[in-house]
């Protein structure tokens, strides 16, 4: 069966036959690891996710019982909401736990308050953290699935998705798109995450930043290498150069709060050099769409009037951040308690044996 | 070996079967359904109201010939839908779950007399799924059940009102319908497990 799916390519298919599964992941930790037919799945079953968002009756009984706990160590409104959206719409239980008034502030590691939830019952752990590589740290150690909400500067597998689903929703393809990212690449999990759906998917991937605000490895390192999956992306400063012909322009949030480090010399230059303004973005695609995954520093990297302009559809991004989430749960949560019951068998087996 | 919906289900490639006949052609499958789209006509008193809602996958067309058959009949057009049970299934295993198809109710079930269409009817937690998903959506006056095939082995109170052909199976056998606008053929074949 995966032979089959494989053969077609990016094409989605909207039916096939009808046994055809999903790959049953047990981790969400960034999209290097997802195989591109297992995009498509996401990408499929968050089309089915949709339809119950315009139902009347929002709520379907599918992981009724299972407890999803969201753990955010930094700041977030959307993707903390959408995943507690999500998990409610599926009839999950969901707790959410901040780093700030729990536990946390009185010094627990987070191996060990992961594994109190744990312990607990979590079925699904969401977690966010300032640290590179924590939700992977998670991953290795709990019983629990675990989805990364976004790690350091590392990866933002849910977001990159939202994207790819967007993109793909409106143009029908995401192959062959020209793709431009333009901003704080430096400290973007969204443009990491981004780039291996991207390239996964065969867009044609443009970054565009202030040299300051590019990694050093994307400018001469492992990526330059042939075969590397990012060998194709290509490095544009000019914003003018990098808008002609795109299909998608991705702006990302100037991360204001790691501006100490000398970057940019102003802001002002900033918005200047590469900002998103009506004028630039008419050298796109007349049929360009415009996205950022919020939240957003109007007048910074974006002009007001494209940000809720005819080409925008990052309020979509942020319905279709909820379908995705929704998307994913659905994949991932049966593997959690039938392995933990088979674990428990394990377990308690020699025990009966010496009983007897 | 528990029972679930899978063993119902296509799993063979329509090419290698080794151990296997044919119970329904094309003909005969044209033959049910005709019988069925009557049936359906005689019950509910010339279609009034009516809304055919396939099981995705091979309920929906089969839900679409019926629709057509009874236009052909009465000249009334039938409004046909497809409900996906993924997020309602009790008897999902083995950790991967099946990928979703669009769930399609395009009218108001409010009321409406609905006929859930399905391939086979087997242990009937399908169709248990499909009413749960169906009562989301509304409360029909009434909800009736096509099947082309029913193969036995119920494990809910649940029996169908039109059938195609009952199929008295094993559980070692599996029954595969196949749809010219999905497999490229119309047929339905028993094929028995653990002989290929």
């Amino acid at each position: 069966m995966a032979s089959n799916r494989s053969a077609n390519g990016s094409k989605l298919r909207q039916s096939g036959p009808s046994d055809e599964r999903g790959s049953g992941r047990r981790n969400v930790l960034d999209l290097d690891d997802f195989s591109l037919q297992e995009i498509e799945e996401v990408l499929r079953n968050t089309e089915g996710m949709k339809e119950v968002l315009h139902r009347d009756i929002k709520k379907v009984p599918t992981l009724r019982g299972k407890t999803i706990v969201t753990m955010f160590y930094e700041a977030s409104t959307r993707t903390r909401v959408s995943f507690e959206q999500a998990g409610k719409i599926l009839s999950a239980d969901v707790i959410n736990v901040s780093g700030s008034g729990s536990s946390v502030d009185k010094g627990e590691s987070l191996y060990n308050t992961a594994l109190t939830l744990q312990a607990m019952n979590a079925d699904i752990i969401v977690v966010r953290h300032g640290h590179s590589g924590a939700p992977h740290f998670l991953a290795r150690h709990l019983d629990a699935c675990v989805i990364n909400a976004g790690d350091g500067a590392h990866a933002h597998p849910t977001q990159a998705l939202l994207d790819l689903h967007t993109i793909w929703s409106h143009k029908g393809r995401v192959d062959g798109l020209k793709v431009v990212i333009v901003g704080d690449i430096l400290y973007s999990r969204v443009a990491r995450s981004n780039l291996w759906g991207l390239t996964k998917m065969g867009a044609e991937v443009v970054l565009c930043a202030p040299p300051t605000l590019i990694p050093a490895d994307f400018v001469n390192g492992y990526r330059t290498m042939a075969g590397h999956p990012f060998a194709s992306v290509r490095i544009e400063m000019d914003v003018e150069k990098a808008l002609e012909g795109a299909d998608v322009v991705m702006t990302l949030r100037l991360q204001l709060e790691r501006q100490q480090a000398g970057h940019l010399p102003t802001l002002r230059e900033y918005s200047r050099l590469w900002g998103i303004t009506p004028r630039r973005l008419d050298l796109a695609k007349p049929d360009v769409m415009v996205m950022h995954p919020g939240p957003m520093n109007e007048g910074i990297e974006i002009d007001p009037e494209v940000a809720h302009g005819a080409s925008s559809v990052i309020e979509e991004q942020v319905t279709n951040g909820v379908a995705v989430r929704m998307a994913l749960l659905y994949g991932l949560s049966t593997p959690v308690r039938e392995s933990r019951q088979e674990r428990q068998a394990v377990a308690e087996a020699p025990v009966l044996a010496a009983r007897r | 070996m528990p029972k679930s919906r899978q063993q119902g289900r296509a799993q063979v490639p329509p090419t290698d079967d080794v151990d296997s006949s044919v119970v329904l052609d094309t003909e005969a499958i044209r033959r049910a359904l005709t019988r069925i789209a009557h049936e359906i006509l005689e019950h509910t008193g010339g279609g009034e109201g009516v809304v055919l809602i396939g099981l995705h996958t091979r309920g929906v067309p089969l839900a679409r010939r019926l629709s057509s058959f009874i236009q052909e009949f009465e000249g009334e057009e039938t409004k046909v839908g497809a409900v996906d049970i993924g997020l309602y299934r009790d008897d999902v295993s083995g950790g991967a779950r099946p990928l979703m198809r669009r769930t399609d109710i395009p009218m108001n079930i409010e009321g409406q007399r609905v006929v859930l269409v399905d391939d086979v009817l087997y242990t009937g937690r399908s169709i248990r799924a499909a009413m749960d998903a169906l009562t989301d959506f509304g409360r029909p006056r009434e909800i009736q059940l096509a099947a082309l095939v029913d193969r036995g082995h119920r494990e809910l109170p649940i029996r169908p009102d039109y059938v195609g052909k009952n199929i008295p199976t094993s559980i070692y056998e599996e029954v595969v319908v196949r749809m010219t606008e999905i497999d490229g053929k119309d047929e339905v074949v028993i094929v028995r497990k653990g002989v290929a």
